[in-house]
């Protein structure tokens, strides 16, 4: 059976190879922090709770003393690029087609065909695991393709990792946050009292506050992926999912992009927001920000109303 | 309420309120994410090493999110090849269409490109600035006239505004992001087992809302700059 254990293998690999890459181009910084991830990645299954624990603190250090910057690999200039784009046309998004193809149609073809009696992939991984398999065919197509450097895939993805950065493991930071918050029972204090503040039984308020919740936080932290382990504890889990018996695909997946309406009213969100406005040299920094404010705000309505739709009316 | 009601511990909520802090004043945020962990452990009355271990097995267990990088080797190696100079090139093809019409098809084609996984096609500094934002301003001077200084940064904050609503309401229809894979870590960690594709198809209903919703305010833009011109 393929379980996430060979995803990882692969992951860890990458990793290894990139934080090679990053000695050899003296960025020791990225080097272990790069390297520590390949040992999580390998080892992390056996280690054991404690020496991850310590492993999560190192890559935080790393982090937060600057320990990480860009990198500037060997590549091809803007007029090689630009004639290569005229040479080979639309076909250059065929490669990049083929990873969410293989794991779209390998996950039908595997839950809807008598694949499914096999075993073949651990229970509910196969998306996942299949998305890996693309990738690697897509590297294989594009190497035979191509034909560049046999380092080029590397360091071009080096280049693409080192722009990242550091912001690369938050979304898996969070995730931990988000099962410390289960541990330490911070669900069940919220569900607690704002089940007493919300009026009973109303499952549309609920939505409300849920929703307003993801958007205002977001707009505060600049960052809707942060948000969402801090509203799924307080709101989501408790009250929607438990409280309620309401769908939790639908109050996981909208609730987040309610918090995305969120990043569109925020100057927090400075990449999307401010940057912009720099970039375009206008003369008042919030122009992007005023332009969003009339998408934004009836988008959220939507959410709402999907969360309540999808999530209660369709599913009881 | 009984006896043990009132002997709730409300402190670990200061985790929560330490994550909103330390994001609002723009600390690193894995440091912040780690601290609020620790912190939110400890006041739940765990010892220190217990909320290290916690933490670890944590982190070990969501290793799957950071999977998705691996991807980066296939979109940089196009990029080699002049990735980007062909979404360019595609976007250049609606040239002579009006303003509307041109932010419309942008907003589609950054959405289907971001919910295909491609989502650093377009994005400010490498489409907005040099390709959507002039394209936009000089469809918008070909239909009603030179522009007022303002209503020119109404045409280029609304290209600016084109791509971000494209990309937010796109790119969570690929199941192998960051954001989709949280989601399913922070339910799983609750014992809810979701799978990626359960959680990203309920993307599609609000990307269809921003499509409706973001065209619908491109064109009434396109429309009021024409009521403005003499």
């Amino acid at each position: 059976m393929i379980t996430y254990e060979w995803l990882y293998w692969l992951a860890g690999a990458f990793f290894a190879f990139w934080s090679i890459l990053s000695i050899g181009d003296k960025r020791i910084g990225n080097a272990a922090f790069w390297g520590l991830l390949a040992v999580s990645f390998f080892a992390g299954t056996h280690l054991g709770d404690l020496a991850n624990g310590v492993l999560v603190l190192a890559l935080v250090v790393i982090a937060g003393m600057g320990g990480l910057k860009r990198s500037d690999p060997e590549t091809t200039s803007p007029e090689e690029r630009s004639a290569f784009s005229e040479a080979l046309g639309n076909r250059l998004f065929v490669p990049a087609l083929i990873v969410p193809i293989t794991a779209v149609a390998g996950t039908l073809l595997y839950n809807y065909t008598p694949l499914n009696g096999t075993g073949l992939f651990e229970e509910r991984r196969e998306t996942l695991i299949l998305f890996g398999i693309g990738v690697v065919i897509a590297l294989v197509a594009a190497m035979v393709w191509l034909r560049p450097p046999l380092l080029a895939p590397a360091q071009e993805g080096r280049r693409l990792l080192d722009s990242i950065g550091w912001a690369a493991i938050l979304p898996q930071m969070l995730a931990a946050l988000g099962a410390v918050f289960a541990l330490a029972g911070v669900g069940e204090i919220i569900g607690g009292f704002a089940g007493d503040m919300i009026p009973e039984g109303s499952v549309f308020l609920t939505v409300v506050v849920f929703a307003l919740g993801m958007a205002l936080f977001t707009m505060i932290m600049g960052n809707a992926f942060a948000a969402f382990p801090v509203m799924a504890a307080a709101i989501g889990i408790p009250l929607l999912v438990e409280g309620y018996g309401g769908n939790p695909a639908v109050i996981g997946a909208v609730g987040m992009l309610a918090g995305f309406c969120g990043t569109l009213l925020t100057p927090m969100a400075a990449n999307f927001n401010i940057v912009p406005a720099a970039l375009l040299e206008l003369k008042d920094q919030n122009a992007v920000i005023r332009q969003q404010i009339g998408t934004a705000v009836p988008l959220w309505v939507c959410n709402v109303l999907i969360i309540y739709t999808g999530a209660f009316l369709l599913w009881n | 309420m009984n006896e043990a009601e009132m002997a709730t511990n409300y402190w670990p909520l200061l985790g929560i309120a330490l994550v909103v802090i330390g994001f609002a004043l723009r600390f690193n945020p894995l440091m912040v994410v780690v601290g609020a962990a620790v912190v939110t452990g400890l006041l739940a009355g765990i010892d220190i090493i217990g909320v290290v271990e916690a933490l670890g097995k944590a982190f070990n267990d969501n290793r799957y999110i950071s999977v998705t990088w691996i991807i980066l080797p296939v979109i940089g190696l196009l990029e080699r090849h002049g990735l980007q100079q062909r979404a360019r090139s595609v976007i250049e093809s609606v040239r002579g269409a009006t303003m509307g019409k041109l932010l419309v098809i942008y907003l589609g084609f950054r959405q289907i490109t971001a919910a295909l996984g491609m989502k650093d096609i377009g994005g400010h500094p490498q489409a907005v600035r040099p390709l959507v934002a002039p394209m936009a301003e000089a469809a918008a001077e070909k239909s009603h006239g030179e522009l007022q200084p303002e209503d020119r940064e109404k045409v280029l904050a609304m290209s600016a505004a084109t791509d971000n609503v494209g990309l937010f309401f796109g790119e969570d229809i690929f199941f192998a992001i960051a954001s989709i894979l949280l989601i399913q870590g922070v339910f799983e960690s609750y014992g809810y087992p979701l799978t990626p594709l359960e959680l990203s198809v309920w993307a599609i209903p609000t990307a269809i809302c921003a499509f409706l919703i973001h065209s619908w305010r491109i064109n009434a833009l396109d429309r009021s700059l024409g009521r403005r011109t003499p």
